[in-house]
C-alpha cells in the first residue's frame, strides 16, 4: 500500500531568528507514495512550521528536506499546500483559480491543451463542474475549500501538504472533504501530510499519526493504523488507539506545566 | 428543494396586500434631481430675483448662463478649451500614476522604506500644489508643462498612499499561495498583487480626479492660451459674464461626469 520514503525530513530543525530556543529541533520524518501521515499536537506545538519547512516555504534552520531522494530548495512543483482558509483569489473564477500558476516559470512547461485538460479533471475531481465559471464570492465554504484542493490537484502532485484544511467547515462538509482526500489519495498515490488538532479527523484518515511535542517540539510518539476506508464503523478499534493518543497528550500538556520559561 | 419551496411561497406572497416597494435607486434618482432643481433655484432667486435691477449680479444669473451655454456648445471655443483642460488631467494623472503606484508598492511593501519616507510624504502631502506654480513656471516654463507637473503633484498623494494601503491590506494567504507555487516577484507582482490591490488605486485615482478638477481651474490661470480657467479669466476680460456663468456650470459638469465615470469603473471591477 505504501512505499517507503518519497518525502522525507532528516535531523530538521528550526529556529527563528532571535528566538531563545528552536520551535522544533532534530526532527526525522518520513512519507510514502499514498501514505497519508497527521501531525498532531497542541496548539503552539509547531505543526505548521514544521509543514512549511517540508513544502519548503520556509528554510530549515539545519537537516534537509529530500523528495525522492533529491534535496528540495525551496518549493518544490510537485509538492502542493493548501492552508486552512481556501485562499481563493477573488478576481479570478473558479476555473482559472484552479490554473493559477500552472504557467509561472518555475512550474513544469506544459502545453495549452495539456493545461486545459489538467484544470478541468481537477475540477471534475472535487465535483465541481457545475461551478467553473463562478466567482470565490458565489461559492459555498465547502465549495471554496474544493476549489482550492482542485488547484493542488490541476499540479499533479506527488506529495500534498495540508494545514487543518478542514478546520473551519461544518461537519457534514468537513467529513465530505475528508471522503474526497481518501479517494484522491487512493486515485492518485499521492503521499499526504495533514497537520491538525483533532484526534478523530487523525484517526479517520491516517496510516500514521505522529505526536508533536514538547519545546522544542518533536516526535514524541507515532501510532500506525493498518485498518481500511471508511473506518467511520470501526469504533472500537479506533477508540483504543484514540484513549491512548489522548493520555499521551495530557501527559505532553502536564509535563509543559513544569516551569517552561526559565531564560 | 428551495424551487418547490418558491412555488409554494409564491402564490400567498401575491395574495398578500403588501405595499408596493419602490426601487431605492429610483427614490435616491428623483430625490438628488429635486436637491439639483433646489439648487437652481436658490441661484436664480439670488441673482434675479433679489437684486435690483440694474444689478451686476444679474448677468450671473441661470437665464443668460443657459443662453450663454446653448451659444457656447453650438461654437468650437468651449469644445476646444474642454479638450486641451482633459488632456491635462489626462496627462497629469498618467504621471501621478507613473510615479505613485511603484512608490506605493514599495511603501507598502517595505516597513523600513516606509518608515522613511512617511514623514516626508506628510509634509509634501500638506502643501497646496498651487503653492509649488511660481517654482514650477521657473523650473518648467511657460506652457503645458508646468501643469502637468502640478497636476501630478496633486494626483500623486491619494494615488500612492492608497497603493500602499493596499498592499497592506493583501490577504497573507494569497502570498503564500504564489509562494508555493514558486512564483517570482514580477509573476507575484503581476498575478497576485497588482490584481489584489487594483481597487484600492481605484479609489486612489478617484480622490486624484477630485482633487486635481479643482487644482486645474487656477493651474491653467498662468501662462498658458487655453483650457477651462484660461477661458474662465477670458470671459471676465470681455466682460462676457453669462459665458463665465456657463463655463463655471460646465467646470462643475464635467467634474461630476469624471467622478460618475469612476465609480462606474470602480463598482465594474468589485462585482
Amino acid at each position: 500500500m505504501t512505499s517507503p520514503r518519497l518525502l522525507s525530513a532528516e535531523r530538521v530543525s528550526l529556529r527563528y531568528s532571535g528566538a531563545a530556543r528552536p520551535v522544533f529541533a532534530e526532527v526525522d520524518l518520513d512519507v510514502g507514495a499514498g501514505e497519508v501521515v497527521t501531525i498532531l499536537g497542541p496548539s503552539g506545538a509547531g505543526k505548521s512550521s514544521l509543514l512549511r519547512v517540508l513544502g519548503g516555504l520556509q528554510p530549515s534552520t539545519s537537516g534537509s528536506v529530500t523528495i525522492r531522494g533529491t534535496p528540495m530548495h525551496g518549493a518544490h512543483p510537485r509538492v502542493a499546500f493548501a492552508f486552512q482558509s481556501p485562499g481563493l483569489l477573488p478576481w479570478l473564477t473558479l476555473e482559472r483559480n484552479v490554473a493559477f500558476g500552472l504557467d509561472f516559470k518555475r512550474q513544469p512547461r506544459l502545453e495549452r491543451s495539456e493545461l486545459a485538460a489538467r484544470v478541468d479533471a481537477a475540477i471534475t475531481e472535487v465535483g465541481l463542474s457545475h461551478a467553473r465559471h463562478l466567482r470565490p464570492t458565489a461559492l459555498s465554504g465547502g465549495m471554496a475549500q474544493r476549489a482550492a484542493l482542485a488547484r493542488c490537484l490541476a499540479r499533479q502532485p506527488e506529495a500534498l501538504l495540508l494545514d487543518e484544511p478542514f478546520g473551519a467547515l461544518d461537519e457534514v462538509t468537513r467529513g465530505e472533504m475528508q471522503d474526497l482526500l481518501l479517494k484522491v489519495v487512493a486515485d492518485f498515490g499521492t503521499a499526504v501530510v495533514l497537520v491538525t488538532h483533532d484526534i478523530d479527523e487523525a484517526l479517520l484518515l491516517s496510516d500514521r499519526i505522529v505526536l508533536l511535542g514538547g519545546s522544542p517540539a518533536a516526535p514524541i510518539r507515532d501510532w500506525r493504523i493498518a485498518l481500511s476506508h471508511p473506518r467511520h464503523d470501526l469504533v472500537a478499534e479506533l477508540g483504543a488507539i484514540r484513549v491512548d493518543i489522548l493520555s499521551a497528550m495530557r501527559g505532553l500538556r502536564s509535563r509543559s506545566r513544569e516551569p517552561d520559561y526559565v531564560i | 428543494m428551495s424551487a418547490a419551496i418558491a412555488t409554494q411561497a409564491a402564490p400567498d406572497g401575491g395574495r398578500a396586500e403588501r405595499p408596493r416597494s419602490v426601487h431605492p435607486g429610483l427614490v435616491r434618482l428623483v430625490l438628488g434631481l429635486v436637491g439639483l432643481a433646489g439648487l437652481l433655484l436658490v441661484w436664480w432667486v439670488g441673482t434675479e430675483l433679489l437684486t435690483p435691477q440694474a444689478s451686476f449680479l444679474r448677468r450671473f444669473s441661470p437665464v443668460s448662463a443657459a443662453a450663454a451655454l446653448a451659444g457656447l456648445v453650438t461654437g468650437s471655443d468651449l469644445a476646444l478649451h474642454i479638450l486641451v483642460s482633459l488632456r491635462r488631467v489626462a496627462v497629469g494623472l498618467a504621471l501621478a500614476l507613473a510615479i505613485g503606484v511603484p512608490l506605493g508598492l514599495a511603501v507598502g511593501r517595505f516597513r523600513l522604506f516606509d518608515a522613511a519616507t512617511a514623514p516626508s510624504f506628510q509634509f509634501l502631502r500638506m502643501i497646496s500644489p498651487l503653492s509649488w506654480m511660481p517654482i514650477a513656471v521657473m523650473v518648467f516654463g511657460v506652457g503645458d508643462r508646468p501643469i502637468y507637473f502640478l497636476l501630478a503633484f496633486a494626483a500623486l498623494w491619494p494615488i500612492l498612499l492608497n497603493t500602499a494601503a493596499g498592499v497592506r491590506g493583501l490577504d497573507p494567504q494569497w502570498l503564500q499561495v504564489a509562494q508555493s507555487l514558486s512564483a517570482t516577484r514580477w509573476e507575484t507582482l503581476r498575478s497576485v498583487i497588482l490584481p489584489g490591490i487594483l481597487g484600492q488605486i481605484l479609489t486612489g485615482v478617484r480622490l486624484a480626479i477630485g482633487i486635481v478638477w479643482i487644482v486645474l481651474v487656477p493651474c491653467e490661470m498662468l501662462g498658458v492660451s487655453a483650457g477651462l480657467g484660461y477661458f474662465i479669466l477670458d470671459t471676465r476680460d470681455r466682460l462676457a459674464y453669462d459665458e463665465l456663468a456657463a463655463t463655471v456650470l460646465v467646470i462643475g459638469l464635467l467634474g461630476f461626469l469624471l467622478d460618475a465615470a469612476t465609480r462606474f469603473a470602480a463598482r465594474l471591477w468589485s462585482s
